[in-house]
């Protein structure tokens, strides 16, 4: 049984709270539990490499990854096993995602090492929308050999359905994820069976780590496995999801 | 006031005219979040969105829209444009922003009659 929370920011995303540092989030992640960390910052992967760094050394699994914003404004997240991988994506995000960042107005970016020190601020502008559409959002993360989820599914503001009103059919998305906002029933009745579903905490405050996440019967919490269970593969599968 | 005359009026250009140009506009809506548009724009109105996914095709006939405006020079991919192509739906440029398009149209649809 793998416990995984696959949406969790660091003190690199502007609205996050500049506590959220790779310990603090290894430190959290180990007091609720969780097998696995999903380290999802919005449009960069910047702070990836030192969580997972920082998480490995308590037995915890950091997996690199990155929530997107997309040209129609809707969030997606991106996880993968590879660090270099989620570092293309980023590349990618980067050449598309213009203006500067204002930390009096969005807050502070900071890049940090696995052992919490600051390293850098990011100058870029991560709280803005990438000019690439969602498809092309997903079907990059899929070239790259990551999952593709679409984030707090529920949510009005940049949530999937919020933005667009329905989900696009021939979108090919891995799973929906559902905020701490929805019950396990009330995510079943809003979306059905069609796709997957995961919840996830969205943290941006180390208090919020775990306070929902999603219980997987895996070999191990690789994404790859992930990724099999959301298709019901070789018996990995989702067991539960929901606030523990 | 017939769709193809508030095009000329407001100087839009026409990015899809496949549909019923003729069409009496019954108002307009200002939105780019297609949940907000489905839950409250009135039928014949035109819709004004910077959004350009395919979803729009489906939220306007599903609206019973007169036409989609789509602002500040945004200009939706090819598979938009057949899409819409198929159901009938115009699609009108503006390459000016949605504050200013707004106003222009709402000052057209709303001018006095007697004048």
């Amino acid at each position: 049984m793998i416990r995984a929370d696959l949406h969790v920011h660091t003190c690199l995303s502007p609205c996050a709270e500049i506590v959220l540092s790779p310990l603090r989030i290894a430190d959290e992640a180990r007091r609720r539990d969780l097998d696995v960390v999903g380290i999802c910052d919005h449009n960069s992967a910047e702070n990836a490499g030192a969580v997972a760094a920082a998480a490995g050394r308590v037995g915890i699994r950091a997996l690199p990854g990155m929530e997107i914003t997309s040209l129609e404004e809707v969030h997606v997240l991106a996880l993968f096993d590879d660090l270099e991988a989620a570092l293309s994506l980023q590349e990618r995000v980067y050449a598309a995602l213009p203006g500067e960042n204002d930390p009096d107005v969005f807050g502070l970016q900071v890049v940090a090492s696995p052992d919490d020190e600051v390293l850098g601020f990011n100058p870029r502008l991560l709280s803005g929308a990438a000019a690439l559409s969602l498809a092309e959002v997903v079907d990059t993360v899929h070239a790259l050999g990551g999952l593709a989820v679409a984030a707090h599914a529920d949510r009005e503001s940049f949530g999937i359905v919020g933005q667009l009103g329905f989900i696009p059919e021939s979108l090919d998305l891995d799973a929906l994820e559902i905020s701490p906002n929805m019950t396990v029933e009330e995510g079943r009745r809003a979306f059905g069976l069609r796709r997957p579903l995961i919840a996830s905490s969205d943290a941006h405050a180390p208090e919020e780590i775990g306070r929902t996440s999603t219980v997987f019967w895996l070999e191990e919490g690789s994404a790859a496995e992930i990724g099999m269970a959301l298709k019901g593969r070789g018996e990995r599968r989702i067991l539960s999801w929901g606030a523990p | 006031m017939k769709l193809k005359d508030l095009a000329k009026l407001a100087g839009l250009s026409l990015l899809q005219d496949r549909g019923d140009l003729e069409a009496v506009v019954g108002g307009g809506y200002a939105s780019d979040l297609l949940s907000d548009v489905m839950a409250h724009a009135g039928e014949r109105s035109v819709w004004i969105t910077c959004q350009t996914h395919e979803n729009i095709v489906a939220v306007a006939r599903l609206k019973n829209l007169a036409a989609i405006i789509i602002v500040n020079g945004r200009k939706p991919d090819d598979a938009v444009l057949r899409r819409a192509r198929e159901e009938g739906i115009p699609i009108l440029g503006a390459s000016e922003p949605a504050f200013a398009v707004s106003g222009k149209l709402f000052g057209l649809l709303n001018a006095p009659k007697d004048r």
